[in-house]
């Protein structure tokens, strides 16, 4: 038996369409120069940098003591951060899912889960040295402490836990929710307590689930920047220690060598996470809980629970907002009154605060359309064409979701600052804003690809096959039928692109040359230097702007929505 | 529409298969050659799995033959994608595009091939009127029923005048009432409009009311091709005989073949039946017996004991045991009829006639 004819009658079918072949190739083509090009290239000069293919350049970095203490340290805080998120953000969709909780909670929940989203990633670390350090409001004034260190690995472990959970809870928010309530209704119909019922049935249940978080958290832990940067103070992470290789030592196959340790750790994560937890949670829970779930009401359960979330949630709330007002302060841990602007001012006037906001807002504002489309195009490939390269172009798009900024930046250091291979082609890339956007697009893309793919595997594939057989092609069909059908994902990833875009640090820090001003590479500046209130209003600014992108989404979806249409009677 | 109708040749088509779970290929479909007759309605029924959507799949260019060459009218049509195709499908799901209102799902294909925006209005409200929409043009589709929504795929497939009409089991997700009706409909839509019609199904009745040929398709070869009645009276294997309609099967060696009558020993017994050609004495035969063709009475035929007896309104159904065999009988009308009880013996009778043998 021989599939060649299908095989060969597919491909001139292919053929016959040549902007899908055309979009095919752009496609390919792009994923492999931005995303495994630079990956590959790091490979290379790990082991053949220092002259002739060898193990020279691991020897080396495993003998510095920096290095494998930040392995260490990146793996327990990992550890750390991945169990208590989990655990922290199981808390929370449990509250949420089974107990009657008042408005007031609710309305708190539903903020903790929107922070993360809209804030730059070193916020909260500036907050935690802002209410804790040797000046924070809490210990120095309100507890009188005057010598409170929060730097090292309490500090990372605490701010990236906080930062992260809220990932954990709406990831098992829907997990719980599709937990059928005639499953536990017949333990407790058998005699079982409430938490007989929660240890024997609703946990076991969510295991893969709670694996699945971990697994996350513990990725983004080990691939964050920010924060190790700003709170880490001599604790090194591996991130922080390859940016310091460059920046400092002016090692660059070293770095490359250690970013090829970083990349192996959390690709090792994804794959398990990816193709062994995700499946595993798909088929415990699958489908949809059959009917609605009675509330707890039990004042035992409902008041500890409601209160011990309230209170973290408030406590998240108030690390958020910390920047802002400390933004107004005259000087942030001695004098409180009267409030000013002067900051603001400052920024603006000494510090090119319009040239670093115009930069990023200009910058961000090109990536997100590129990729919101690109992500969309990828998801239409994918779920709905069948041709030899998909496997190849859903593969790519989503190991960018595994590699961590850091690794992608010095993959481009080292990939093309003297053109692709070094031989001067592309060369000019480097050092200008095309490579930053182009590095905004790759960071963006996966989280945009996934949520287009969910979009797209809900529409049912025959849609799309009538407007084809109708005599559309695949341009129209992605035009007149795909994309209005996904408008509500594709809005969505063009904000989420903007956002992550213009709050983005890790790659970007690496690759950013004087001729651009970015605001977080100046928060991180002003931050290390000290100057928290520029930070604060530096950041203020920022997250102004991306609630402001959140905020004009939403008005957008109710306007033009289509699932608001679609659902009228 | 005085577009010239074509017919459709699969010339050996074969599609091949990987099957997920174990890594090996099969045949969805082997060596099918077939012709359809412009202007006929053709019905592909089988069970699940037997290959008749793929082969309507291919047919309508989504799928890639492995094998042989697909013809509409005397043009082959392999490489052609299925936008470039004369075919329009309508699906099982309905594939209603969800953002656009009636009008604008019909006139879509109308809209791609740059027909004047008066001519799109008028081929429209047309074709709306055909399948009895007028004055819901406006709406958008999820405000129509299940009924609605079919006749809107079936507006939308017929508009842009295809050669030939595709229908994946178009009436599948309807209540039994509504799929009566609407087959009805959808076969007096074919004959108003004189299109070539091709129509997969696993449901014999439908198949039966809409057809001029049944394709009988099963684990991807074809069984037999024929009308309702010739695939009804004289099936060619068990399968057939047992797909369609309700069969039983007697087995029995032939005895004798004199004047047309054929005798056959079954369970013991004597039996003449119809004889067909190419019969030889000795051989093991299968007699086919509907369960209507036959009746039960107090002597001549076949001797048997009464297994159940249950009045199901329209009809008697019993089941009668010859020797190891049991049969299935339904006696229609049974008011004013003799009714044998469980346990009696009698006689199981049929003209010579009304049984079929293979």
């Amino acid at each position: 038996m021989a599939r060649s004819q299908s095989a060969a009658l597919d491909r001139k079918k292919l053929m016959a369409d040549p902007i899908m072949v055309t979009t095919i190739v752009v496609l390919i083509t792009f994923l492999t120069l931005f995303i495994l090009y630079p990956l590959a290239i790091l490979l290379v000069d790990s082991f053949v940098g220092d002259g002739g293919f060898g193990f020279g350049i691991f020897r080396r970095i495993f003998a510095m003591p920096t290095f494998t203490t930040a392995i260490t340290n990146t793996l327990k805080v990992g550890l750390l951060v991945g169990v208590l998120s989990a655990f922290l953000g199981l808390l929370f969709a449990y509250v949420e899912v089974y107990v009657r909780v008042g408005r007031l909670v609710g309305g708190l929940f539903k903020v903790v889960s929107m922070l993360p989203v809209v804030s730059p990633p070193f916020v909260l670390s500036l907050s935690m040295i802002m209410l804790f350090g040797k000046a924070g409001i809490i210990t120095r004034f309100l507890l009188g402490i005057y010598d409170n260190s929060v730097y090292g690995f309490w500090g990372i472990a605490i701010v990236q836990t906080l930062t992260f959970f809220p990932v954990c809870y709406m990831m098992l928010k829907g997990l719980l929710k599709n937990i059928d309530p005639s499953l536990e209704e017949a333990a407790r119909d058998m005699g079982a307590s409430r938490w007989r019922v929660f240890v024997s049935v609703t946990l076991p249940l969510m295991l893969p689930g709670l694996g699945n978080a971990f697994l996350v958290t513990f990725i983004e832990s080990i691939a964050d920047f920010a924060n190790p940067m700003l709170i880490g103070g001599s604790y090194d992470t591996l991130a922080t220690t390859i940016y310091l290789q460059i920046t400092g030592s002016y090692d660059k196959p070293g770095a490359a060598a250690m970013a090829v340790v970083l990349l192996c750790i959390t690709l090792a994560m994804f794959a398990v996470q990816k193709y062994y937890l995700e499946r595993k949670t798909a088929a415990t829970l699958t489908g949809k809980a059959s009917r609605g779930r009675m509330l707890i009401e039990d004042k035992s359960v409902k008041i500890p629970l409601t209160i011990l979330c309230g209170l973290a949630a408030a406590f998240v709330i108030l690390m958020y907002l910390c920047v802002p007002i400390g933004a107004f302060f005259p000087t942030w841990g001695y004098k409180f009154f009267p409030l000013t602007g002067k900051w603001f001012k400052l920024i603006f006037t000494r510090y090119h605060g319009f040239q670093a906001f115009w930069d990023s807002f200009r910058l961000s504002l090109i990536s997100a359309p590129i990729t919101a489309l690109l992500s969309m195009i990828i998801s239409y490939l994918v779920v709905k064409r069948n041709f030899k390269s998909k496997g190849f172009i859903e593969a790519v798009s989503m190991l960018a979701m595994a590699v961590p900024g850091t690794v992608l930046g010095v993959g481009y250091i080292r990939g093309f600052s003297a053109g692709v291979f070094r031989t001067g082609f592309l060369q000019g890339l480097y050092g200008t804003g095309l490579v930053l956007i182009i590095v905004f697009v790759v960071r963006s893309l996966p989280t945009g690809t996934r949520s287009g793919i969910s979009a797209l595997r809900q529409i049912d594939k025959s849609i799309e096959e009538s407007a084809y057989d109708m005599g559309a092609n695949s341009f129209k069909v992605f035009m007149t039928v795909t994309l209005p059908l996904i408008k509500d994902s594709f809005l969505s990833g063009l904000v989420t692109a903007f956002v992550r875009s213009i709050t983005a640090i890790s790659a970007i820090i690496l690759l950013v040359t004087p001729q651009f001003l970015l605001i977080t590479v100046q928060i991180n500046e002003f931050a290390e230097k000290g100057s928290y209130s520029l930070a604060c209003a530096f950041a203020t600014i920022l997250i102004v702007i991306t609630y402001g992108a959140v905020l004009l989404m939403d008005l957008f979806m109710k306007r033009f929505g289509t699932s608001k249409k679609m659902k009228e009677d | 529409m005085d577009k010239i109708k074509k017919g459709v040749c699969l010339d050996h088509i074969s599609k091949i298969y990987q099957d997920p779970k174990t890594g090996k290929d099969f045949y969805a479909v082997k060596d099918t050659s077939l012709t359809i007759e412009p202007g006929s309605f053709v019905t592909l029924l089988g069970p699940s799995g037997c290959g008749k959507t793929t082969t309507l799949r291919m047919i309508a260019g989504f799928e890639s033959p492995d094998e042989g060459e697909i013809y509409l009218g005397d043009e082959p049509i392999n490489t052609l994608t299925p936008n470039k195709r004369d075919t329009a499908m309508v699906f099982q799901s309905y594939a209603l595009l969800p953002h656009y209102n009636v009008f604008d799902n019909v006139a879509y294909g109308l809209k791609l091939r740059k027909v004047p925006k008066e001519e799109i209005h008028d081929r429209v409200m047309h074709i709306l009127d055909l399948v009895e929409l007028t004055g819901m043009e406006g709406r958008m589709t999820n405000q129509l029923s299940g009924g609605q929504q079919q006749r809107v795929a079936l507006a939308r497939a017929l508009v842009i005048e295809p050669s030939v009409l595709l229908f994946d089991e178009p009436l599948s997700n309807l209540d039994a009432k509504l799929r009566v009706s609407m087959r009805t409909e959808i076969r007096r839509i074919q004959q108003e409009v004189g299109i070539t019609a091709i129509y997969v199904t696993h449901d014999q009745s439908e198949a039966m009311a809409l057809s001029d040929q049944i394709i009988i398709m099963n684990k991807g070869v074809v069984a037999q091709i024929g009308t309702p009645q010739e695939i009804y009276y004289h099936p060619v294997n068990e399968f057939v005989a047992d797909f369609i309609g309700e069969a039983n099967f007697l087995r029995g060696k032939l005895t004798g073949v004199e004047n047309g009558l054929a005798a056959l020993d079954i369970e013991g017994e004597r039996l003449t039946v119809a004889a067909r050609e190419g019969m030889t004495v000795g051989e093991e035969h299968t007699v086919v017996l509907r369960p209507e063709s036959a009746m039960l009475s107090d002597g001549g035929g076949l001797p048997c004991t009464v297994e159940l007896s249950c009045f199901m309104g329209s009809y008697q159904n019993y089941h009668v045991r010859v020797g190891n065999t049991m049969v299935k009988l339904a006696e229609n009308d049974p008011r004013n009829k003799r009714i044998y009880r469980v346990g009696e013996k009698c006689y199981l009778t049929f003209a010579p006639d009304a049984v079929h043998v293979l």
